[in-house]
């Protein structure tokens, strides 16, 4: 599928657009949701738990309520009496909005003070005396299901820390496989417990109108629509009165998929004061109470032949879920995607199982920058293709050719049961490999070598699969993941659109309009774009899992072409023809063979408000709800070149190039841009970033100080290269693509770090990756001192 | 709550006074009382660079200055780039470059370049990396904020306004 390119002027598919919402933040005139300011406006602040595991003695308020300036103090027994101490999560649990009984985790929301000012808040958050009797602590997952545990949840009927067992393929076939297999690979990998952290937190301004009984919530939200139900669902309050309204928000990477207590809080607390009540979260409330990610436990093998053809793969996983299962996934894959963990490769059979457990942490898990789950199981693949490698003494790039799915096999079903749409894999892998010039980098490995210098190079050919739905498969607390596009085009050809999805800087101002000028021929610069308020945007799921442009965007075409079909009446009309006469071409519809005769989209816009043929309505606009035949699936490969100091550790990042495939491109500047980011959280992810927590389940990466993000220093300067595989049921060809990078790089980085020591017999090093550990093995195995 | 006390500063070229709090943070100041909401908040570790203001010609994290500390000083935050209508070179150049995506940490890359550039006016790739080490960005991964930063130098070396 080609798109025939617009001129620069009208900005379609594939122009680099600069983009549209850039004006108002670099003025400084964004409106993030802290920037909401509304006529009598109060301030909430939490009271967090110090403890991780404690029984609520007693919670006395009082002196909190006598300082000036407080309003209210709210806690888990009021919301009680009103059914809302409880709230349930996204995956068939529940969760405390402000505890009762006892506290599950360090930081878990306690009570909830409402004044004046947020100084004032402060102030009395910090006169709320609680009592609490400490109990035994599990911070360990792999001791959940011992014994000796102490049991978390006692208001569940179940009494045991699992939450759920999965697993999909066929057991038989994979054991018969492996029984039979020459060669047999394994690795022990952990995805560790991460945090997205976009630079902005997640808060809300909660505005209960009594005169109108209208509640209108600023949200931090990457799915206004679906939170708006919630909260009509949740909280009894009729639909037709919510108005959620997503203002731009400063990065969400999933983070901002979830409803959290504080929003609830906000919202009952503007319920009974009938004032708007603002509630934003600290960093370190951020990061110590809201959606983490990750924390997957797993093992892989792969049962393989002497010449290293893949035959099967095994894997088998703990899941860590911390207090309440608070996953953000469709609700019929328990463990997300994850079994999309055959990756680019073509296995027989393979078998994947999961278990989830509750532990004494912060509730999720949330999908970072991924399409639930597909980070752990992209990395877990292509490291186990490491070891194998390794094993077999071959090279990795020459074992992944070997055993990628041929583009001649597409659509290709797998045997764990997805069905990829397209890819070439092998044109990803060589691409990669010019770019970085391989051989080249193996023979100066090998001389260096020689030297007692360590370098490494670390490959990863992912595959991604965003874009959720379809909608028999795919939904979120029982909502179908279709999307929608609303275009309304004005009498004087200029247009506005609004979507289902919400922007959290992926640039939707940009890349919707350049769909609109490529279906329409009206220039992007003339389509304003809107997205985020439910009081007017058609209903959708929001942004999140790469699915943007695979289902908005797609809905945005089709609603374009529902547009275009009408001006083909309207045009025949004007040109005094049958529609059958006419042919569309760059933006205008001439008659056949006589070119001269032709009227433009923004002619026959004029003319659908003051010149339509009887029986036509008037208008021109439209709207699409979008159910994708199939997930997409963007794929790639990254190649990570490192040097590391034989003295201190220390790991530098000499070269990292990234090929994706995302199918057509509606803004390369602006997927360049995303590979950038996602690249560098990958980095973050693989080098610096870990929530743990003690044995006392006090969380240690609870804040900027040590939970790392990576600064212009630390940043690899990044290579970017891309193949074009159109996705063959879009349409328009397209992939989604923000998530691949942060799916695709972690294990390129490990595969580089474990390579360049792989001569010493290491076989794997759990991320991050920090100096130390590098430094640990250099003296383990007597490389130093 | 501590008595009030009086400050006078200029802020963006205008003299304002205002009765404040000792304790209140000059961030909070200029979000809350001066109604600038440019300047963000992204952390309580004053790491992320989001609150960064020029105070005096130096950049501040105003998370961690006192507002009463500003007395009598001059402040620069993101609403006083523009001059005369027109855009400073650098906010062009985070335009051009693709230097920003969602946006909530550009006001205080955009004050820390701007004192680089004040300081360095012909930095390197490393110069521009180091200038802005103490300010997070979680979507660009920092190459197009570099490109826009040269953008930036180049333009005001052509005799841009300063």
């Amino acid at each position: 599928m080609t798109i025939e390119k617009t001129t620069p002027e009208v900005g379609g598919m594939g122009h680099s657009l600069k983009r549209k919402e850039d004006s108002r933040f670099i003025q400084g005139k964004g409106n993030y949701v802290d920037d909401v300011h509304l006529p009598g406006m109060v301030y909430g602040q939490m009271v967090r738990s110090p403890y991780a595991h404690a029984r609520l003695k007693s919670i006395d308020s009082e002196k909190a309520r006598q300082l000036p300036g407080v309003l209210a103090v709210i806690t888990g027994e009021d919301l009680a009496k009103a059914n809302l101490a409880w709230m349930p999560t996204l995956f068939f649990d529940k969760q405390m909005v402000l505890a009762t009984g006892k506290v599950l985790f360090q930081s878990q929301e306690v009570a909830f003070v409402v004044a004046e000012d947020q100084y004032t808040a402060a102030d009395a958050a910090e006169l709320v005396e609680v009592e609490y009797e400490e109990l035994p602590v599990l911070v360990d997952p792999h001791k959940a299901t011992a014994a000796d545990a102490p049991i978390l949840r006692d208001d569940r009927d179940e009494k045991s820390n699992h939450i759920f067992h999965w697993e999909v393929g066929d057991k038989g076939a994979t054991e018969t496989a492996f029984q039979s297999a020459p060669v047999k690979a394994s690795v022990h990998a952990i995805s560790q417990r991460c945090h997205p952290a976009p630079l902005e937190t997640c808060g809300c301004v909660a505005d209960f109108n009594k005169a109108t009984e209208k509640l209108t919530v600023y949200l931090t939200s990457q799915a206004p629509h679906a939170h708006r139900t919630l909260f009509a669902l949740v909280g009894g309050i009729p639909e037709q009165n919510i108005r959620v309204v997503s203002p731009d928000i400063g990065g969400g990477f999933g983070n901002k998929v979830p409803i959290y207590p504080g929003y609830v809080c906000a919202v009952v607390a503007s319920l009974t004061l009938g004032r708007p009540v603002k509630w934003i979260e600290t960093r370190s409330e951020n990061l110590q109470s809201t959606g983490f990610a990750r924390d997957y436990h797993m093992t892989a093998e792969i049962a393989a032949d002497q010449n290293g053809k893949v035959k099967a793969l095994r894997v088998k996983t703990l899941a860590d879920h911390g207090a309440f299962n608070a996953a953000a996934q469709p609700t019929k894959f328990p463990a997300g995607l994850f079994s999309v963990c055959t990756g680019s490769y073509d296995f027989r059979s393979a078998f994947c199982e999961v278990d989830g457990v509750y532990t004494n942490k912060a509730p999720g898990g949330i999908a970072y920058r991924c399409s639930f789950r597909i980070t752990e199981a992209a990395y877990l693949i292509e490291r186990a293709m490491d070891v194998l490698a390794n094993q077999l003494k071959m090279d990795p790039a020459e074992l992944r050719r070997k055993n990628y799915i041929q583009p001649g096999q597409f659509p290709y079903k797998t045997a764990l049961g997805w069905t990829y749409d397209s890819g070439n894999y092998e044109g990803a892998l060589n691409k990669a490999l010019e770019m970085v010039s391989y051989a080249q980098l193996r023979k100066e490995q090998e001389e260096k070598r020689k030297k007692g210098e360590l370098m490494g190079i670390g490959i990863s050919s992912f595959t991604e699969a965003v874009g959720a739905g379809p909608a028999h498969t795919f939904d979120i607390a029982g909502i179908k993941m279709f999307d929608s596009a609303e275009i309304r085009v004005h009498p004087t050809g200029k247009a506005i659109c609004r979507m289902g999805t919400k922007s959290q800087g992926q640039g939707h101002e940009t890349t919707y309009a350049q769909i609109v000028a490529q279906e329409l021929g009206i220039p992007a610069s003339d389509v304003v774009v809107e997205e985020g308020d439910t009081d007017t945007a058609p209903y959708g799921l929001g942004t999140y899992a790469s699915r943007s442009t695979p289902t908005s965007g797609a809905a945005t075409a089709m609603a374009a072409r529902k547009i275009r079909d009408k001006a083909k009446k309207i045009a025949a009309h004007l040109l005094e023809c049958s529609e059958a006469d006419l042919e569309w071409q760059n933006g205008k519809f001439l008659v056949k063979g006589a070119p001269s005769k032709s009227k433009t989209i923004q002619e026959i816009a004029f003319a659908a408000y003051t010149n339509f043929p009887a029986g036509l309505e008037a208008g021109l606009e439209a709207v699409d709800y979008y159910d994708p035949p199939n997930l997409t699936f963007p794929f790639g490969t990254y190649i990570c070149v490192v040097d590391i100091d034989k003295g201190t550790g220390e790991i530098r990042v000499r070269r990292f190039v990234a090929v994706d495939d995302c199918g057509n491109v509606i803004n390369p500047m602006i997927v360049q841009g995303q590979i950038h980011g996602g690249l560098t959280e990958g980095f973050a992810i693989a080098f610096m970033q870990l929530i743990d927590y003690d044995e006392s389940g006090n969380v240690q990466g609870g804040s900027f100080m040590d939970y790392l993000i990576p600064t212009a220093v630390e940043t690899p300067h990044w290579e970017t290269g891309s193949t074009c595989t159109p996705s063959p049921h879009h349409p328009f060809g397209a992939k989604g693509v923000g998530e691949s990078p942060n799916v695709g790089s972690p294990a390129a980085f490990v595969n580089a770090v474990v390579d360049a020591l792989s001569h010493l017999g290491v076989k794997h090093i759990d991320m991050p990756i920090a100096p130390w550990k590098v430094w640990t093995i250099l003296k383990e195995k007597g490389v130093v001192n | 709550m501590a008595k009030k006390q009086t400050v006078h500063l200029k802020v963006n070229g205008v003299q304002r006074e205002a009765e404040i709090e000792p304790r209140l943070l000059l961030v909070h100041f200029i979000r809350e009382q001066l109604g600038l909401t440019g300047t963000h908040v992204g952390c309580d570790t004053s790491n992320c660079g989001a609150c960064t203001v020029v105070l005096d010609g130096k950049t501040v994290k105003s998370c961690t200055v006192f507002a009463v500390q500003t007395d009598g000083g001059e402040l620069l935050t993101v609403e006083g780039l523009m001059k005369d209508g027109k855009l400073h070179p650098l906010q062009e150049g985070f335009k051009q470059e693709h230097g920003l995506q969602c946006g909530f940490c550009t006001p205080g890359m955009l004050m820390s370049t701007y004192a680089l550039l004040r300081k360095n006016a012909h930095p390197t790739e490393q110069d521009i990396r180091w200038g802005i080490s103490g300010n997070l960005c979680r979507c660009t991964g920092y190459q197009n904020i570099v490109k826009a930063v040269q953008y930036a130098a180049g333009k005001l070396a052509e005799g841009g306004p300063q």
